[in-house]
């Protein structure tokens, strides 16, 4: 469908011009809090119809189910936990990646491009009042693992 | 209290952060709109509760509209709360009988759908001042409609 490839071109696009453009060690940073916007925004506009979520697992659950699927078009495929505020949600067949050929070749090139997913998901959180780090990790290429640490401020 | 009716629909629409401090305040003219403000901000108490209350009681609906928070002589206060923890409070008078739940409902309705809009502007820095506008006006569409 046109309107999902316009989403990919464009973070592509972005990733690549910041890469050309600015330092190296910038690049991440300035593309996750991109994400963070996006996802603070995002979570406005799409929990406005669902009702009140209970607790911290109602939320992951809406980034797991709803949230990943306005913006993916697919559910996470796996969503885990270790109930000290550890989640590890992993999602087979990563839109960001899809792309990029399924080998070990550009391994090395795949956090560029979840740089801004990880920010998105730390953004919604952040509006949901939850205060979390969120780091992805690949070890086959379309999959991919979001690790999410949740800070606990008592 | 004069015998003609009032074409007032709410008297004060005031918008609240997360951290409880006010987004937006817009209030009718009157000589001490601090009142106002002070009712909105006692009213803080009460949405609080009422958001703590949700989870204990089962089979509870989990609204965002949380109804009618305090009536006092002259005036009626609303609240809402969206998944995000913005407040929406809008003060009514009592004498205004014409408003229903569901016009309350309305209304808070096109609040949060105009401040959505207003959080996925760029330009809008998250937990600054409303200054936007067109949300400006969706607010005043509340305040001086005629009945």
């Amino acid at each position: 469908m046109a309107d999902e490839a316009l989403f990919e071109f464009l973070h592509m696009e972005v990733v690549s011009y910041l890469f050309k453009t600015a330092d190296e060690e910038k690049c991440i940073p300035i593309l996750e809090n991109m994400g963070y916007r996006v996802g603070h925004s995002l979570a406005e506009r799409f929990t406005k119809d669902s009702s009140r979520f209970k607790d911290e697992l109602d939320i992951m659950k809406f980034i797991c189910k709803d949230f990943w699927t306005s913006v993916y078009k697919k559910q996470v495929d796996n969503l885990r936990t270790n109930h000290q505020g550890v989640y590890v949600l992993q999602d087979n067949r990563c839109r960001v990646l899809t792309q990029i050929s399924a080998s070990k070749q550009y391994l090395e090139a795949a956090p560029n491009y979840l740089a801004f997913p990880c920010g998105l998901i730390r953004g919604a959180l952040a509006n949901l009042g939850i205060s979390c780090i969120v780091t992805a990790e690949v070890q086959n290429m379309p999959a991919c693992k979001f690790q999410i640490m949740i800070q606990r401020s008592q | 209290m004069t015998g003609q009716r009032s074409s007032k629909m709410a008297v004060c629409v005031a918008v609240i952060s997360k951290e409880n401090y006010p987004l937006y305040i817009q209030t009718i003219p009157t000589e001490d709109d601090l009142k106002f403000h002070y009712t909105v901000h006692t009213s803080l108490d009460v949405v609080e509760e009422k958001i703590n209350n949700v989870g204990k009681t089962t089979n509870d609906l989990r609204e965002l509209y949380l109804g009618l928070l305090y009536p006092t002589e002259d005036y009626k206060v609303y609240g809402y709360v969206t998944n995000t923890k913005i407040k929406f409070v809008v003060v009514v008078e009592s004498s205004n009988t014409a408003l229903r739940d569901n016009e309350i409902r309305t209304m808070f309705r096109k609040l949060h759908n105009a401040y959505t809009d207003l959080v996925c502007n760029p330009f809008y820095t998250p937990g600054d001042r409303i200054t936007s506008r067109v949300f400006e006006k969706v607010v005043n569409a509340m305040m001086l409609q005629d009945s």
